[in-house]
């Protein structure tokens, strides 16, 4: 776990610790969730005469919605008595520390950023501020390397997918111009 | 003598000019991700999935062997020098490799991984080519209730084998599941989970949800933890080999394949397994077994033999049965689907051309990481300095490539983007991934085999069970799941022994 802390909880925070501790019931929410909605889905499925042999299309969404619920279940009964699932480990991953999520946050709002920007200002622009604002985002400050390590990478690639190997990415007014 | 012939023809294939410069591009790429920290083989293909919609298939699947095995190549380097493997395949690796880099013997600890793979990877294709037209042979009648077995068999295999907990791997497959529903009923047309939108009638693309799941998820994590300072790699030189090393690794290199292999070949979780069980071996076979813990250059040898090997036996399942039995191999079988070629028993005989030259390609990437490797290692060891900033903001990028080139639409950067922050949760939760890609991938296909199967028998459930192959893989599935309980029972007799 990487939520422990390790002062006795004073009796107003023993709740939130609580919910803290436990925050994995959250993913049984949500598979909960993911379960009703895929039954639903189901159900309220019309199936008319386009049905061909016993198994009809609802079947499969109904035994997947079922085995959801299922397991949300049985994952929440594991987590009430201690179990946990194990975070991730990796070569830069570094668990002692509590989650950074304003990093998350902005890394997402780059992302989603550059999703809206790339039809009107065409791949190499958005590509580049995609890559320029996810390194920002991730510590490096380095304002004299950085624009230009996107610049080129974005170009690069714009120009070994459109032109070599035939894969069309929008080239936007910049291209336009060039 | 028919594999041979067969054999011949995919050298035809794989050294024609074209396709070779595929093959070393797909070396060099491979390495140079599979050296980077954090990218795993499984991502790095994903990654490279979108150059395949430019590519013929046989191009793109040379490249793609040349990456898998690049990418192990290249895995070892960081083990050794940084010793924070970031897969369990790469741990072994670094019990001993790092301990030899930190005493001076970097060179030979990177020579006897290098020449290790190269063996293992030999031996192991040998061993495909050999075996792959026998079970394709042996399978190839088998129809929708035996397809429908072999995926069951995948969906089981992946959620109880891997990982520590099955009810969180059960979850990951349905996770899986749901997202391959998504989409027009294949055999009516029914709109399922749509929410009556246009674009998800479609359904969601796998490359996006491998890209999305494999990428994003892992640069996000990356992000949310990410090491304040970074290992620092262990300077190393040119990778040699003495004469005493040689004497004490060859028989290692050798005995690696017969472990790898045999688990490469089944649902257990790729190379995981065999390389602890090679180091098991090892130690107990060597005659210098306190160096063990210290930097035994056998712990190295083995175990990275093993893990080749076990490449090519994961290759056997995935090319006769389409069976992926790791994430490399279910990422290769989302690129097989983008280009409607179904793996199977009958590509050995309707794709010879792309079968045998992958399998051809496979041997000439292995000359070609050899000597790129043993002479080039400082190189590449450079790149473990790369800073992470730039790292996982070029893995967003190549993302963010992937999803777009799909379709050239933006709403696959927002599905990407979500699954990705799926991936993250997984992560977080220790929910494994790999169930939910080979949900997403065979689904589907499953959904259609059990169908049709239901249809011929006319709804009798005993039409999933009629054939003999069917049977035994039911049998299989169930010895799977009572695995636990007959482990207690015959773990506890050893024990009082």
């Amino acid at each position: 776990m990487t939520t422990q802390t390790d002062n006795p909880p004073a009796p107003s925070d023993e709740r939130r610790s609580w919910l803290r501790d436990h925050s994995e019931l959250g993913v049984c929410v949500l598979l909960l969730a993911l379960g009703v909605l895929v039954l639903t889905d189901a159900l309220t499925m019309d199936v008319d005469i386009t049905q061909r042999g016993p198994v009809g299309p609802k079947t499969v969404p109904v035994v997947v919605g079922i085995g959801l619920l299922v397991v949300a279940a049985l994952l929440a009964v594991d987590v009430l008595r201690g179990g946990r699932g194990q975070a991730e480990t990796g070569e830069d991953v570094d668990l002692s520390e509590p989650a950074d999520w304003r990093t998350v946050l902005l890394l997402t709002g780059v992302f989603l950023g550059t999703a809206i920007l790339i039809e009107p200002l065409g791949f190499p622009v958005a590509g580049a501020l995609l890559f320029w604002g996810a390194a920002f985002a991730l510590g490096s400050r380095r304002v004299d390397r950085d624009p230009l390590i996107a610049a080129v990478l974005s170009l690069v690639t714009y120009a070994v997918f459109n032109n070599l190997l035939g894969v069309p990415l929008p080239g936007g007014p910049l291209m336009g111009v060039l | 003598m028919d594999a041979l012939n067969s054999l011949m023809d995919g050298f035809g294939t794989a050294l024609t000019p074209v396709n070779l410069l595929w093959a070393a591009l797909g070396v060099l790429l491979g390495t140079a991700i599979g050296v980077l920290p954090g990218i795993g083989p499984a991502m790095a293909v994903a990654l490279l999935l979108p150059v395949t919609y430019g590519l013929n298939p046989v191009a793109a699947f040379i490249m793609f062997a040349g990456i898998y095995y690049g990418a192990m190549f290249g895995g070892s380097t960081t083990s050794i020098l940084l010793n924070t493997p970031g897969e369990s395949a790469a741990v072994v690796a670094a019990m001993e490799g790092n301990p030899m880099a930190k005493a001076g013997r970097g060179a030979q600890a990177l020579a006897a991984a290098a020449i290790g793979h190269f063996a293992g990877g030999l031996i192991g294709t040998i061993l495909l080519v050999a075996l792959a037209p026998t079970v394709a042979d042996l399978a190839v009648d088998i129809g929708a209730p035996d397809y429908f077995a072999i995926m069951v068999l995948a969906f089981i295999a992946v959620t109880s084998v891997l990982g520590s907990s099955r009810i969180r791997g059960l979850a990951s497959l349905l996770i899986g599941l749901t997202i391959g529903l998504v989409g027009l009923d294949q055999m009516t047309g029914q709109q399922r989970l749509t929410f009556g939108s246009l674009q998800l009638a479609d359904g969601v693309d796998v490359v996006i949800v491998a890209v999305g799941l494999f990428a994003i998820g892992e640069a996000l994590w990356v992000a949310a933890h990410l090491r304040r300072t970074p290992g620092e790699p262990i300077p190393v030189g040119r990778p040699w080999l003495g004469r005493a090393d040689v004497r004490r690794t060859w028989k290692s290199w050798l005995r690696g394949p017969l472990i790898g292999f045999p688990f490469g070949a089944i649902p257990a979780g790729g190379a995981e397994i065999p390389t602890f069980l090679s180091y098991v071996t090892e130690k107990r076979l060597s005659k210098h077994k306190d160096e063990f813990g210290k930097g035994a250059i056998e712990g190295v040898a083995g175990p990275e033999s093993a893990a080749s090997a076990s490449a090519a036996g994961t290759l056997v399942s995935m090319l006769t049965l389409g069976l992926p039995t790791t994430a490399v191999a279910a990422v290769m079988l989302a690129a097989f689907q983008q280009y409607g070629i179904q793996p199977g028993p009958l590509l050995f005989e309707r794709e010879p051309e792309l079968v045998w030259g992958l399998i051809a390609s496979l041997f000439v990437g292995m000359v070609l990481l050899l000597a790129l490797n043993l002479p080039l290692a400082p190189v590449w060891a450079k790149l473990l300095r790369i800073p992470r900033p730039y790292l996982y903001a070029g893995i967003l990028f190549f993302a963010a490539v992937g999803a777009y080139a799909v379709g050239g639409e933006v709403v696959d950067l927002v599905i990407l983007l979500v699954i990705g922050l799926i991936g993250f949760g997984m992560r977080r939760y220790g929910l494994p991934v790999l169930p939910a890609v080979i949900g997403v991938i065979l689904g589907p296909n499953a959904e259609q085999q059990l169908r049709r199967a239901l249809q011929i028998s006319d709804g009798s459930v005993k039409g999933l069970v009629n054939t003999p192959f069917a049977v035994t893989v039911y049998v299989v599935i169930v010895l799977l799941l009572a695995w636990p309980l007959l482990k207690r029972l015959v773990v506890r007799p050893r024990a009082d022994a």
